[in-house]
């Protein structure tokens, strides 16, 4: 099969991203497909045409390449791709839309409020701060609305601290969260096709929070797969990660990320392109399932979708 | 019959990497990457109006000068130039080493010279001479982004002495050499770039030069000088380098040809007493036994032609022109909140933003408008630093870009500014993110003479120390 890799582009997530497709296509030569790597820029849509692959592999993250963007393209050139469709991807990369989206399928989330610049620069939403700030209680958790890898997310552990994160925040989107921090152990739950895979349990080594330098760096945050999680524990966790990718209508595979609380699992937010590095999550969950990376990546093409022209 | 040549495997299980991670040396674990250099990675699109570089601009050298140079090379010494060298470096590049330093006043022994590969490994083997795991070594605050992964990888524990416009702020090094002496402790070394700083574009003033040799030399601590930017002076009268002031006992120095004719050629060297000197070469030996004599040749070459100050001359009248225009550029365009150095010369400015501005992030913001500096963070080994500052780097880009690039800092930085504003909800925040302006001079670095101890305790710390990690 003619296999395009469709990565890098102009995302902050560049580098993961070329770390990823690095790791598909070396397993695509590897199972004897016919690979095409193209760097996703002003000529993506001439080297598609002139590739004309059977299918691509979407191995891009963050804007451009994760929220629908690059699939609308492959839709209108008649490309199958992998990974969830144009509206999925499009829910998961706003954090916003996403939680307003599981909290409407009962699916736990923790509580927020949302906010873009307007809001701030002309409507005096400032005024509303320390009402918010008492409704989510401190230490809470300001986010860009869309961006991922932990980029921009900053941790306010008073109302003096909330301005300047919100500065930060405000750097990668024009519009932010603020999030109640839950204090639990951090999971993650890869969903390939309809099946969950192992859970994946995040414990950076140095008590730090998992933040970007922890997820991409060999020994720097260790990892248990499975996570040590007593029955009920692991199947409402699974239920709720499950839960949360139907919701948001992701298809092929994604990777669900959670916080498990005293009051059970909180759904964080939904990768739906989620990395494929040497430390990313999903093929370690998939290897703890007894996956090659291989196999991976033969599963995540045979999942994406035909359409009924091709 | 011989197999083809096939493809590494590609490591694929978390096997795999255990396997290689139980290998690593320990000293890894303080190699870190960050989402920093991820960023960096965007800056080098080609549409990135990039201040990031620590570039010297190599497009006026005249490429007849250097096809000649590279002819008469292969011409006369083929033989010579693609053979190996001594592991000290050819007599004859140790002569062009010497009119260097004796341009600013040195006059070492030629003994004394080792020629290296470029400046930074000059850093790396001094380090690799004097460096135990634990020890401390010191440095300024901030400090030159390449040195901190250098005294890291020797596991050095790394403690920053605060600088002002005069440069490192002598009495808290005093301060801290008290600490440590309390603690039963010895710093290896002092490291410090005393001339327009990377990246504060500071100068260490002469008086404090005379103390920092003095106290060397009381103390018997070793003090390494680091030295690329000397020459490249555009305005006030030169200082003697320390080197020159302490006659090279106590004094380690660091010269580097990349800034004066070209980094591409990676041609540094060190000067050391000989006891040091002796450990030092049979560092570079296991490194790499010998610089390259290819460019050792050619910077002959160029030397042997006499026009190597005109050339230095013409450098410096290029980057005065471009600080100018960058000094004019963020007088227009940064917020008045924002403050810089005005270094006399060298390649950097460093800028200094309000404490609420994160400039990791305004980098991703910036980069969304097509411009990148460094975020201040990267000159401190205690990464909570340096966080509200950028190193701008002058000599990369031409005039017109400096300009636009400095103009699209200066938008993202207002929107930041503005934003903060509305969200305090108060016309006075601006005065509110700044309570220290009045310790502060136009550089945004504390007042030479401020009390050392700062009532605030926040900008003058004088014990740092690198991450536990």
């Amino acid at each position: 099969m003619k296999v395009a890799v469709l990565k890098g582009g102009r995302s902050l997530e560049r580098g993961v991203s070329l770390r990823s497709a690095a790791r598909v296509e070396d397993a695509l030569e590897r199972l004897g497909h016919e690979t095409v790597a193209i760097d996703a820029d002003g000529d993506l849509v001439r080297r598609l045409r002139e590739s004309s692959p059977d299918v691509a592999f979407v191995a891009m993250h963050g804007r451009g390449g994760e929220d629908g963007t690059a699939q609308e393209l492959l839709e209108i050139l008649g490309i199958p791709f992998t990974g969830p469709g144009v509206a999925a991807c499009g829910r998961c990369m706003d954090k916003v839309a996403a939680k307003q989206v599981l909290r409407g399928a009962g699916v736990p989330t923790p509580d927020w409020f949302a906010f873009n610049e307007t809001a701030f620069r002309e409507l005096g939403a400032a005024d509303a701060l320390p009402t918010l700030g008492e409704r989510l209680g401190f230490p809470l958790v300001v986010k860009p609305g869309r961006g991922g890898s932990a980029l921009g997310v900053k941790f306010a552990s008073s109302p003096a601290e909330v301005p300047a994160a919100l500065v930060s925040a405000f750097s990668y989107d024009d519009r932010v969260l603020l999030e109640r921090f839950v204090e639990g152990r951090e999971l993650a739950v890869s969903v390939l096709g309809s099946e969950p895979l192992p859970i994946v349990e995040a414990i950076p080594a140095d008590g730090d929070r998992y933040d970007f330098e922890a997820r991409y760096e060999i020994g720097r945050t260790e990892f248990a797969c499975p996570a040590r999680l007593d029955d009920a524990a692991t199947e409402a966790v699974t239920t709720a990660a499950l839960a949360a990718f139907e919701a948001l209508g992701c298809s092929g595979f994604s990777r669900v990320d959670l916080i498990l609380g005293a009051e059970g699992p909180q759904v964080l937010e939904v990768n739906a392109i989620p990395g494929l590095t040497d430390t990313s999550l999903l093929p370690q969950a998939a290897e703890a399932a007894g996956i090659s990376f291989e196999e991976l990546v033969e599963r995540i093409l045979e999942l994406a979708p035909r359409p009924a022209a091709a | 019959m011989v197999e083809p040549p096939h493809r590494r495997r590609a490591h694929t299980r978390t096997r795999d990497l255990e396997r290689y991670a139980g290998l690593f040396a320990e000293r890894t674990g303080v190699m870190r990457s960050s989402a920093m250099r991820d960023l960096m990675a965007i800056t080098a699109r080609p549409e990135v109006i990039s201040l990031a570089g620590g570039l010297p601009d190599t497009s006026t050298f005249p490429a007849g000068t250097f096809a000649a140079q590279m002819t008469r090379i292969a011409r006369e010494s083929t033989a010579e130039a693609l053979q190996y060298g001594p592991t000290e470096g050819f007599e004859e590049t140790v002569d062009c080493i010497l009119e260097v330093m004796g341009a600013e006043g040195m006059l070492p022994d030629p003994d004394d010279v080792i020629v290296t590969t470029g400046g930074q490994q000059a850093i790396d083997l001094v380090s690799k001479t004097l460096v135990d795991p634990g020890d401390v070594v010191i440095c300024e605050a901030p400090t030159y982004p390449g040195a901190v992964p250098v005294f890291c990888s020797y596991q050095a524990e790394v403690v920053q002495i605060d600088c002002d416009e005069d440069g490192m702020r002598i009495e808290e090094l005093e301060a801290v050499l008290a600490g440590l002496d309390a603690e039963g402790r010895r710093p290896k070394f002092v490291y410090t770039v005393p001339s327009f700083q990377n990246p504060a574009g500071v100068t260490l003033s002469l008086e404090r030069r005379r103390r920092l040799v003095e106290l060397a030399r009381q103390r018997e601590l070793l003090v390494v000088e680091d030295n690329p930017y000397g020459l490249l002076r555009f305005s006030g009268d030169p200082l003697p380098p320390l080197y020159q002031l302490d006659g090279g006992d106590f004094v380690i120095y660091i010269g580097t040809f990349s800034k004066i004719l070209s980094p591409g050629i990676r041609l540094g060297w060190a000067v050391a007493p000989p006891p040091v000197m002796e450990k030092i070469v049979l560092g570079k030996q296991a490194s790499d036994l010998c610089t390259s004599t290819l460019t050792q040749h050619f910077v002959r070459e160029y030397f042997a032609e006499g026009r190597w100050r005109e050339y230095i001359a013409d450098l410096i009248g290029i980057y005065h022109g471009r600080r100018d225009v960058m000094v004019g550029a963020l007088r227009e365009h940064f917020p008045a909140e924002a403050t810089w150095t005005e270094p006399e010369g060298g390649l950097f400015i460093w800028a200094t933003l309000p404490e609420y501005i994160d400039t990791g992030d305004l980098l991703a913001k910036a980069l969304r408008e097509d411009v990148a500096f460094v975020p201040g963070q990267a000159a401190y080994a205690d990464e909570s630093r340096g966080r509200n500052s950028m190193r701008l780097n002058f000599s990369g880009v031409g005039e017109d870009e400096i300009r636009e690039g400095i103009r699209r800092i200066g938008a993202a930085v207002a929107e930041q500014v503005e934003l903060y504003e509305a969200l305090t909800n108060s016309a006075a925040s601006s005065a509110l993110a700044q309570p220290r302006k009045s310790d502060m001079d136009a550089a945004g670095l504390p007042r030479p003479g401020a009390a050392e101890q700062g009532q605030d305790g926040g900008e003058v710390l004088p014990f740092r120390k690198q991450g536990s990690a």
